[in-house]
């Protein structure tokens, strides 16, 4: 790991730069989860006058009150069902793509290659006004809805950690060696048998971290659910701001309903986090 | 995301497929070879279809478009709306009128803010990262909680950063005027000239710990016998970091910063999330995604809208040229 200078004691100086700048990296990377938890458990008042760094009393109302003040719980469904479903469509068809990358020769390899991971670097707006006209339109001739649907989300979605995922998982699939699938050939395994028989149960961290990846990029993507989505459909990214309205700002039932939307995909992260750095170790230098 | 470009190459040209193990190659079986020249492509194609839709067709149909006027009247039937040659381009790049002016300085706060933000945030990630290589006690609680904020979703936290900035209740304005005295009144930072140094805050808060989990990474295959023999040589500590350290990270840091660049001068949801409530962004704090997006919706002129996003990405594709053949050229010349 890491521990590569173990071996030499650093001097007094080091140290304490070392602590102070560690020091004020807490302090301002925790500095807004503490405003988030201390205002998610103030009563209004407290967040409508002047700020307090201690809640004059604590309530969990907050918490209640989000629930009713706007539909959270459809957002909450809406972004659910959307990231869970373009996850794993995003999954299966990186697994693919990355195992055809990893183990075939074949024309058209580098132009595949490239085009998909040159998509990661063009701006949203980009894509933003005509995928909307796109949908549009296909819902006009066709009837297929998909402006304002979840299935339309879902398709943009998935690509978006698309080209990441490819990446990474071909790094994987190299690191899994080709005898062992050619051993499952010489078995009877087809291909595909192969590849889900021996390559799949080999890369199953580079598979969580990848699924991780596009989940959070899924719960958290704002551009597309800005328009692409109805009263029906919204997900939290678009529905959070409901909490503020003409004549008032909830701002704790803003903080509490943030914290709670947050969890989910926090909680993932720094659970699964040691596959993640593990996989972007695995491709990130090769 | 990372060193992306070139591994696939790599391996396409010293990798050898399957195929070339099997039988296939010493005895030509035609039903075999051809079965197992199409598997690539019918693993592939899910894949290709889905960048076509998403990907590929609009960013043909956005060039399209911003050769005709598309306005709202269009919109459920863009096959009728005129051409109109290069009328939207000229539109944006007159500096006289008012669209292109505010375009133009969209533009330059947009490069101010991307060469600030990703400076620091590949300063605080680096730091962060060779503060925490060697090992001691409470190293992994803090690796954890430095990337709290990439876990985050950007909504939950932007809006956060929101209420700390609001003027009358924020927690800012509390710390550095109500308790630290340092400024006369109570500021603004969502509105007027503030905002720039709003968005920055946010912007680094939200970004460095990308760059600290890269560089992170990158330092893990540096080998611990180049410190070792340094230590003997007698190099000190900083000496290290900057004869050992800082070459090693040369290949990720090329990546890193071209990444980090391109997000933040794409980046849409800060300023969305930050500003989005007033409708638009303050003049020194718009983003130029936002800008396009705000002068497209208010407008629903799609068709100027897509012609400064064209040129939004024709810039975006000069620079990503330059930077990759000045940094590779500095490599191969340090490296021979």
């Amino acid at each position: 790991m890491a521990d590569t200078r173990s071996s030499l004691a650093p001097p007094r100086s080091f140290l304490w730069t070392r602590r102070v700048v560690l020091t004020i990296l807490v302090l301002f990377t925790l500095l807004p989860v503490y405003v988030m938890i201390s205002s998610s458990l103030k009563p209004l008042e407290d967040v409508q006058s002047k700020f307090t760094w201690i809640p004059s009393h604590l309530t969990i109302r907050p918490y209640i009150d989000i629930w009713s003040t706007v539909p959270l719980a459809r957002f909450f469904l809406n972004s659910a069902i959307v990231s869970v479903a373009a996850t794993a469509c995003s999954v299966v068809i990186a697994v693919f793509a990355a195992y055809g990358v990893s183990r075939y020769r074949f024309r058209g390899k580098r132009v595949f290659t490239v085009t998909v991971l040159s998509t990661q670097m063009f701006p949203g707006i980009l894509f933003l006004l005509p995928l909307y006209l796109i949908f549009v339109n296909i819902g006009k001739s066709t009837g297929i809805d998909l402006y304002g649907s979840r299935g339309g989300l879902i398709i943009t979605y998935l690509t978006f950690s698309l080209p990441f995922a490819i990446w990474m998982l071909i790094g994987y699939f190299d690191s899994v060696p080709r005898d062992l699938d050619e051993a499952a050939m010489v078995d009877g395994c087809g291909p595909f048998g192969a590849l889900f028989r021996v390559v799949v149960p080999a890369a199953v961290p580079g598979i969580v971290a990848v699924a991780v990846y596009a989940f959070m990029t899924a719960w958290g993507e704002v551009l597309f659910a800005s328009v692409m989505t109805n009263d029906n459909t919204k997900t939290l990214a678009i529905g959070l701001q409901n909490y503020s309205t003409e004549n008032n700002v909830y701002w704790n039932q803003i903080m509490a309903a943030s914290l709670v939307v947050s969890v989910p995909v926090v909680v993932g992260f720094l659970l699964l986090q040691r596959y993640l750095v593990t996989g972007l170790t695995a491709g990130a230098v090769k | 995301m990372t060193a992306t470009v070139t591994s696939p190459s790599a391996r396409d040209a010293g990798g050898e497929g399957m195929s070339g193990t099997g039988g296939a190659r010493k005895k030509p079986r035609i039903p075999g070879r051809l079965r197992r020249s199409v598997i690539p492509y019918v693993l592939l194609l899910p894949a290709i279809l889905f960048e076509l839709l998403v990907h590929v067709i609009p960013m043909i149909v956005g060039v399209v478009i911003s050769f005709r006027q598309l306005t709202l009247f269009f919109i459920h039937n863009w096959g009728a709306a005129p051409w109109s040659g290069l009328k939207n381009y000229q539109v944006a790049v007159d500096f006289n009128s008012a669209v292109g002016k505010s375009l133009l300085h969209s533009f330059w706060i947009t490069v101010v803010f991307t060469v600030a933000s990703v400076g620091l945030c590949w300063l605080f990630g680096t730091t962060a990262a060779i503060m925490l290589q060697d090992k001691f006690r409470g190293r992994g609680t803090l690796r954890t909680i430095f990337l709290i904020p990439y876990a985050l979703p950007v909504y939950a936290a932007v809006i956060t950063w929101a209420f700390m900035f609001q003027r009358d209740n924020g927690m800012v304005n509390h710390l550095i005027h109500d308790q630290l005295h340092l400024t006369d009144h109570a500021s603004f930072w969502l509105i007027g000239n503030n905002s720039f140094v709003t968005l920055l805050v946010v912007s680094l808060w939200k970004g460095w710990p990308f760059a600290f989990l890269i560089v992170m990474a990158g330092l893990q295959n540096i080998p611990g016998d180049l410190y070792e023999a340094a230590a003997i040589d007698g190099a000190g500590m900083w000496q290290q970091i900057r004869k050992i350290t800082m070459p090693s990270l040369r290949s990720v840091n090329q990546v890193l910063v071209l990444v980090l660049f391109l997000w933040t001068f794409n980046d849409f949801n800060t300023p969305f999330v930050l500003f989005g409530k007033n409708g638009n962004a303050p003049g020194s704090a718009d983003l130029i995604s936002f800008h396009i997006y705000q002068s497209s919706f208010s407008s629903w002129n799609f068709g100027s809208g897509s012609a400064m996003s064209v040129l939004l990405l024709l810039f975006l594709l000069v620079v990503t040229g330059v930077y990759l053949a000045v940094t590779s050229r500095g490599r191969k010349a340090s490296d021979g």
